[in-house]
């Protein structure tokens, strides 16, 4: 009981900004029309491709005579720049569909 | 200075995140909220190349890094460029793998750090626990996401199939269940890296197993369910550097896509587990159907269907899932523009769900040119129906089907339909008789207004055109 309670104290900061993303999260896009939730899920698609920023610490930690690290590391970086630059184009492009035609 | 600078980056790029995503959920600033997200991660991107540091150390193996950042970029840029507009939402799955994939190597790459670590001795075990707890997490999370969303892929292209058997849940749950218990041994006895790659191994089969069974028209719930997936994975990374825009992007999508997950199926009017566990297409609703007497239906000729077209007032087109696999948009919207010539009013009735996922029909005509004015929402639709002359039905049934308003049996009972029977005709284009995606017949077919005209939607749109041009 004391160990959690001491690790919710040392990590309090993280676990506040986790309650309240959730919310945060929930209350933006609480009234999203149906015509636009594909393109929404496609932005939070690129979005969590912010993961692209754990990659790049592997890769740029890691000792140039760790192969499996280097390796493993430079795929988790193509893929997650794939995620970002493809998510965000791709849901550019759906909503290039959606301007009005004059 | 420059760590603080770092912050900042940080910081800007989280505020963007959630103002991306809010202006993304407003059509009139869509399209700026998601270059608000996109100038964010450059931000972000940029400040953890340049200015990150650890230990006062900074990153090195640039060239791997800028490397892998022009190949990831060039592949995504051309391939989201060069994908058709019918295949938007397998390539959004596609992305969405890879994210999750990415999330599971950098747990898989900071687990061998930490063991190596551990076997000199030059950490404490107890010390570790909490990282290793979150490092299994993510590498859970990421590779369910990733194997799920190839799966869903395959589908959506038509490689896959779909697949189940009896007791396929419990076996499902079975394999989480054993995944979760290798990822409990292993953080509380971290030195045994073979435990990780056996839950990297069950997280993939599960990711597999999981979607699986689901039908192809639901795949666009399930891409947002594991896209809120990659962003609880990304949120583990998160924790892991302790980095705060990581934390927030991450489980800013975690919520908004669980919850856009929900608005989904309700758009459908179905639950989640509905969609997940599945009752649609199984023996069940073919019971119900096959129990029921259907009458005749009648057939309409091309020429008379361009007769009773070009005479008309007003026709609105309904669009479905035919309309797309045919690739029919742009005759289509050449059919409206022949007819607008006659001095027939033309709209588009679009279902909220019509398609393979929700919007699907708006960015499919939205490509042809077909101008959004002439898009009906249900609501609007409903009301026009009444002053219509002819209602043209392209490859749609279920979001047509009266079933859905007037028999409580029936699967999709409670759904909001389209009333096309308030029309004064009512055209259907279909391939065959067989009934849609909910595996129900519809009585609309049957119905004395009803006239059935066969025929692959893009062929059949042509020869009206042609037709109409005659009249």
């Amino acid at each position: 009981m004391e160990n959690v309670l001491n690790w919710i104290t040392a990590n309090q900061q993280i676990i506040y900004i986790v309650v309240l993303m959730i919310f945060v999260g929930i209350e933006v896009i609480g009234r999203v029309p149906s015509v636009l939730h594909t393109p929404l899920m496609s932005g939070a698609n690129a979005i969590h491709g912010v993961v692209i920023i754990g990659a790049i610490i592997v890769m740029g930690k890691a000792e140039t005579d760790n192969y499996l690290a280097l390796v493993l590391g430079f795929l988790a970086v193509i893929l997650g720049t794939l995620n970002v630059v493809g998510g965000f184009v791709v849901t550019d492009r759906m909503l290039e569909m959606f301007k009005k035609k004059k | 200075m420059e760590l603080n600078l770092l912050t900042l980056c940080y910081l800007i790029a989280s505020i963007t995140f959630i103002l991306g995503l809010k202006m993304l959920s407003n059509p009139a600033t869509a399209r700026k909220g998601n270059l608000v997200a996109a100038a964010g991660m450059t931000i972000a991107i940029a400040g953890t190349i340049f200015l990150y540091e650890q230990d006062g150390e900074k990153l090195h193996n640039y060239a791997w890094i800028f490397g892998g950042l022009a190949i990831g970029g060039i592949i995504g840029t051309l391939a989201a460029r060069k994908v058709k507009m019918t295949a938007m939402p397998e390539m959004v799955s596609l992305f969405n793998g890879m994210g999750g994939a990415c999330a599971a190597l950098i747990s898989l790459v900071e687990f061998n750090h930490l063991s190596k670590q551990l076997a000199a001795n030059e950490v404490e075990i107890s010390a570790v626990q909490p990282t290793v707890l979150i490092i299994v997490l993510g590498l859970l999370i990421g590779s369910v996401s990733f194997a799920g969303s190839m799966v869903a892929w395959g589908k959506l292209n038509g490689r896959v199939k779909d697949f189940s058997f009896t007791g396929q849940n419990i076996l499902n749950l079975l394999i989480l269940l054993v995944a979760i218990v290798a990822g409990v041994i292993l953080v509380l006895n971290p030195g045994q890296p073979l435990l990780l790659y056996a839950i990297l191994g069950l997280a993939l089969i599960y990711g597999v197993m999981f979607v699986m069974p689901i039908g192809g028209a639901d795949m666009p719930v399930v891409i947002s369910l594991l896209n809120s997936f990659t962003g609880v994975a990304a949120a583990c990374g998160g924790f892991l550097y302790d980095n705060k825009v990581m934390l927030t992007g991450g489980i800013l999508v975690g919520a908004a896509g669980t919850l856009l997950t929900i608005l989904m199926c309700k758009a459908m009017n179905r639950s989640l587990q509905n969609v997940l566990i599945g009752s649609f297409g199984g023996h069940k609703t073919a019971a119900v159907a096959g129990g029921k007497q259907q009458g005749a239906y009648k057939e309409i000729s091309l020429s008379d269907a361009a007769m009773v077209m070009s005479y008309a007032n007003k026709v609105m087109v309904v669009p479905g899932y035919g309309l797309a696999v045919a690739q029919a948009q742009h005759v289509c919207h050449e059919l409206e523009k022949i007819l607008e010539e006659k001095g027939v009013e033309v709209k588009y009735a679009i279902h909220p769900v019509a398609g393979r996922m929700p919007g699907h029909m708006n960015v499919l005509l939205a490509e042809a040119d077909v101008s959004y004015d002439k898009l009906m929402e249900m609501e609007h639709a409903n009301d026009e129906f009444k002053t219509c002359d002819v209602v043209l039905i392209l490859g749609a049934n279920d979001v047509v089907n009266p079933a859905a308003k007037n028999d409580p049996a029936s699967p999709i009972y409670g759904m909001p339909i389209l009333e096309v029977e308030l029309a004064k005709t009512v055209i259907v284009n279909k391939r065959s008789m067989k009934p849609g995606y909910a595996g129900i017949e519809n009585d609309l077919f049957f119905q004395p207004k009803t006239s059935m005209l066969f025929g692959d939607a893009k062929k059949v749109l042509q020869d009206l055109c042609a037709e109409v041009k005659t009249v």
